[in-house]
């Protein structure tokens, strides 16, 4: 059983402090929910995690499986189990999606996968997200629509398998149709084993289609309110509102 | 200026046979600012005598004509006139002129490869003549090699219809002085592909033009350099539109990696009054992947008519962008394959437009083995990066 567990994170952006002081466990077989205004954090403590270089951290500890993932350089992390979907991919003009994918792949299981069994894995992904099979011809994320990117993030989780997924508003800016295909993709992924997700959102909708096990609201760079699926429920009838003016 | 007069370019006016036309540069010039002109070993000065050698060895398609011919020949010299100093000094200084002629309406069934071999021994000058006559279509390589210190003039006459690919790849050895001035001269509805591969060599200045002579001419220039640390990669590219409806396009990409590491790109284009319905765009694209590498990148464009079908440039230099590296790494990838994958790709993007098999393979592996140096550059500065962590 994996186990995420992040210790009191405090992470500044250019000497702002932006969290201060995030504690939060999940578990593998957990999906948690984290909602909370525009600005109050949320993807911070997605890109802290993951070690973008633009994010300082100040104090506290990430644990995956006992392991501080803060010691480790971004592509560790990555190794060690973590994958983050991103919200705004970048376009890496002439690296094509198929050669970036088996890169991946590679790096992530630390041996090439068989070629025949690798295209089957990536046709049956892509399938299953209705991704259509000449994007794996077309360079990484290059002229991809929102939802394209957002698919083809998904199809990148469920081909690499990670322990724990954190999942950066992955819903925003998809239509209901797509939002239905991407929220099966983080289902099947769910299903298949021992994983554990942690959804970033701004908006309930999404979980409607993945049901999370608890909702911790985000406001000023804190957990300020946990519970369960009832949360996101309360959330929609009334708004961030008062969080925003509890932090102010 | 009067009302009858038609506005004269400011780029590259100045050509002529005669030497004495030319000062020896001094390095103030705008067209030599930005050449180390002690590291051209008196090629630009008169001081490089003609003592050495490079062999040129002409491996021919079997509907081309190859000969060997001296400067009294009448088809030496008709498509261009020396536009600097060093051109000039290279006219004036060859024995013998390497003229290949494509017959009319002949369709080359292979490349015809010439490999320019320096053996080392002193300077050197040279002049090749490529003449495709009308209709015929032909793919040429250039293949230099060895060490040299080489200036040369080559002209690409294209003929009605006609249709020529070169490829022209600088695999000098580390030492080698290279100059070398590439005329095109595009007649009516004539189709130029040419696409440069500058890894090799201590100095290479390299000065493509295109010239047309009637409408309807097409050229399309492309290029790709690595810059290891203290070499100095120049490319200097003139598309003079003279003639109505011609079109040019120019990509050249570069990376430059090491201390004192120098790429320069001059990208000039001229629309002159009679060039209605010109279409033209020209790109450079530097990426510097460490320290001390530099690169300058000048596109000038000159517009003298104002119905033009569509004349842009861009030029973009800059350092490997971390939101890439990060999104790969964020992947498992290890940065250096990160990066690798990324430089891979931005000049590879380019280097598939070589159509013969063998020749876009080995700049594919030529730019893997730079990609190797590039590495052990990068782990020789780990220690800093460990202590970081």
């Amino acid at each position: 059983m994996s186990t995420l567990e992040i210790r009191d994170l405090q992470v500044a952006v250019e000497d702002k402090e932006i969290l201060r002081g995030v504690n939060l466990t999940v578990q593998a077989g957990q999906t948690h929910a984290i909602m909370g205004p525009n600005g109050s954090g949320k993807s911070t403590l997605a890109y802290a995690i993951a070690g973008h270089p633009k994010y300082t951290v100040t104090g506290g500890q990430v644990l995956l499986d006992g392991v501080d993932l803060l010691e480790l350089s971004v592509d560790e992390r990555a190794r060690a189990g973590l994958f983050l979907a991103m919200q705004y991919p970048v376009e890496v003009p002439g690296v094509s999606v198929s050669n970036f994918l088996r890169s991946a792949v590679t790096a992530v299981r630390g041996e090439a996968p068989k070629l025949r069994e690798f295209a089957k894995d990536l046709k049956g992904g892509m399938d299953a997200l209705s991704i259509d099979p000449a994007f794996a011809q077309r360079n990484l994320n290059e002229g991809f629509s929102g939802g394209e990117k957002k698919r083809h993030e998904i199809l990148q989780m469920e081909l690499l398998k990670p322990k724990i997924a954190v999942l950066d508003e992955t819903d925003s800016g998809l239509d209901v149709d797509a939002l239905r295909v991407v929220s099966e993709g983080i289902n099947r992924f769910r299903a298949s084993g021992d994983t554990g997700v942690l959804l970033i959102t701004h908006y309930t909708r999404i979980l409607r289609y993945v049901k999370p096990d608890f909702v911790h609201v985000f406001a000023a760079g804190r957990i300020v309110e946990q519970g369960g699926p009832e949360l996101a429920d309360k959330l929609e009838a009334e708004g961030y509102e008062q969080y925003t003016k509890a932090s102010a | 200026m009067g009302l009858n007069e038609k506005p004269l370019s400011t780029l590259h006016e100045k050509a002529s046979y005669d030497l004495a036309d030319f000062d020896v540069p001094t390095g103030r010039e705008e067209a030599w600012r930005f050449t180390p002109l002690a590291r051209l070993k008196g090629l630009h000065n008169g001081k490089a005598e003609a003592a050495g050698h490079v062999r040129v060895d002409v491996e021919a398609a079997p509907e081309v004509t190859v000969e060997t011919v001296g400067r009294d020949d009448a088809r030496v010299g008709k498509s261009f006139m020396p536009a600097d100093r060093v051109s000039a000094q290279a006219w004036n200084s060859f024995e013998k002129a390497t003229v290949i002629t494509v017959p009319r309406e002949a369709v080359t069934s292979k490349p015809t490869v010439l490999t320019l071999t320096g053996t080392g021994d002193g300077a050197a000058y040279g002049h090749i003549v490529v003449k495709v006559e009308p209709m015929a279509e032909a793919v040429l390589v250039l293949d230099h090699k060895g060490s040299a210190v080489y200036a040369d003039n080559i002209e690409f006459v294209v003929g009605d219809g006609a249709s020529l690919r070169v490829v022209s790849l600088q695999d000098w050895d580390d030492d080698a002085v290279h100059v070398s001035s590439h005329h095109a001269s595009l007649a009516k509805d004539a189709t130029f592909r040419s696409f440069v591969v500058t890894f090799g060599g201590d100095l290479v200045r390299l000065s493509p033009s295109v010239t047309y002579t009637a409408p309807g001419g097409d050229a399309d220039m492309s290029g790709v350099y690595f810059v290891d640390a203290g070499q100095h990669l120049e490319h200097r590219l003139l598309v003079d539109h003279s003639q109505p409806n011609c079109k040019s396009n120019v990509d050249y990409r570069g990376a430059l990696q090491g201390d004192r590491a120098h790429a320069v790109w001059i990208g000039d284009v001229i629309i002159r009054v009679e060039a209605e319905g010109t279409d033209t765009y020209e790109l450079n694209r530097n990426l510097i992947l460490t320290d001390g590498a530099r690169a300058d990148s000048v596109p000038n464009l000159e517009i003298l008519t104002g119905e033009v079908a569509g004349a842009g440039h861009a030029s973009a230099s800059g350092r490997l962008d971390d939101e890439h590296i990060f999104y790969l790494q964020a992947r498992g990838i290890p940065y250096d394959e990160a990066r690798r994958l990324v430089v891979r790709g931005f000049l590879g993007q380019l280097i598939e437009k070589i159509q013969i098999d063998e020749i876009r393979e080995r700049v594919m592996n030529a730019l893997e083995a730079e990609l190797n140096t590039a590495e052990s550059v990068a782990e020789a500065a780990e220690p800093v990066a460990e202590t970081v962590r």
